[in-house]
């Protein structure tokens, strides 16, 4: 993947695959301890612990249409080559939290990306779905919450291209308030 | 200081699109607008279905077509990302593969527009990965 922004498209559709109702993405900026932290928290049905342990595996995936399934591992290889890991918490029945964290001065460290217009696509294809976003950076925090959206919209759909696009800019907005690298 | 895009925008928005609605957009029901699917499993997303779904959208809204634009999983055709289903309302749906920007404007001038079949269409598989 080219960014982290794609990432993390990637790994949402997994939490809306194990039908969370509710999805949170969490970004932590902390270049003074060198750590930039990416956690994604899902109230889905969860995995056991053997699942947990096979999930990172290319070769293990849960759909049918083919035999690997590339998103953590991915993910895991991208942040354990900056020095960092990725460790995923879950719950059958519960939910799954996944914590990855990359080095933040790190060269290898992927570009962030278009988080905004990730966001936007996700929160726009899954009306149905709560979704909570909040950046942390040394110099504000920024969050970002649907329901407060679709109180806003009434009963107007926020898959609407024009909400779409209000999403997108209200977030990027935000992110370079905070100097969101 | 630049302004900062905030709730009370949203509001003037929701104005502005509800003034421009019509009322026979109103009652539009899914079934009456074009579907189209984009898949977004990893080899989608890493082969760049991302700027295909944001060009949809913004392009089928320019070009006033009533659509819904969803996220799909992995439809199976890997080899050939980008790939997207369209469904026009009455008729199958069709998957187009190796989908840019600039085979998407096609894909909305040609066939979604007038019907007009192109080159890239995928053929519905029915075998499974076992196989069978």
């Amino acid at each position: 993947m080219k960014d982290l922004a794609l990432h993390i498209l990637d790994i949402l559709q997994n939490s809306v695959t194990a039908g969370a109702t509710l999805i949170e993405l969490k970004i932590d900026e902390m270049p003074a301890q060198d750590k930039y932290l990416v956690k994604f928290i899902d109230n889905g049905k969860g995995m056991d612990e053997e699942m947990v342990q096979k999930v990172t595996d290319p070769f293990f995936t849960t759909r049918t249409t083919r035999k690997v399934g590339l998103g953590l591992p991915l993910l895991k290889q991208n942040a354990e080559r900056t020095g960092g890991y990725l460790i995923i918490h879950s719950t059958q029945g519960k939910g799954t939290e996944i914590e990855t964290q990359f080095t933040f001065s790190h060269f290898d460290r992927l570009p962030t990306g278009d988080i905004a217009g990730t966001l936007a696509l996700t929160v726009s294809s899954y009306p149905a779905i709560e979704f909570k976003y909040t950046h942390i950076t040394p110099q504000g925090i920024f969050k970002f919450d649907t329901l407060e959206i679709k109180e806003e919209l009434g009963d107007l759909t926020i898959s609407n291209p024009r909400v779409i696009a209000f999403i997108k800019d209200l977030i990027n907005d935000n992110l370079k308030d905070i100097k969101a690298s | 200081m630049t302004k900062i895009t905030s709730l009370a925008d949203l509001r003037k928005i929701k104005s502005d699109v509800e003034a421009k609605m019509s009322l026979r957009e109103r009652s539009e029901t899914p079934d009456s607008m074009v579907q189209i699917r984009v898949a977004m499993a990893t080899c989608g997303i890493a082969s760049g279905a991302k700027i295909v779904m944001d060009y949809m959208i913004t392009e089928l809204d320019k070009r006033s077509i009533p659509a819904v634009v969803t996220q799909t999983g992995c439809m199976g055709y890997c080899y050939a990302e980008p790939t997207i289903e369209v469904t026009r309302p009455g008729h199958q749906p069709i998957v187009f593969g190796y989908v840019d920007s600039k085979k998407a404007d096609q894909i909305i001038e040609k066939y979604i527009k007038n019907g007009e079949l192109l080159e890239g269409i995928i053929p519905v598989n029915y075998e499974n990965i076992e196989g069978k």
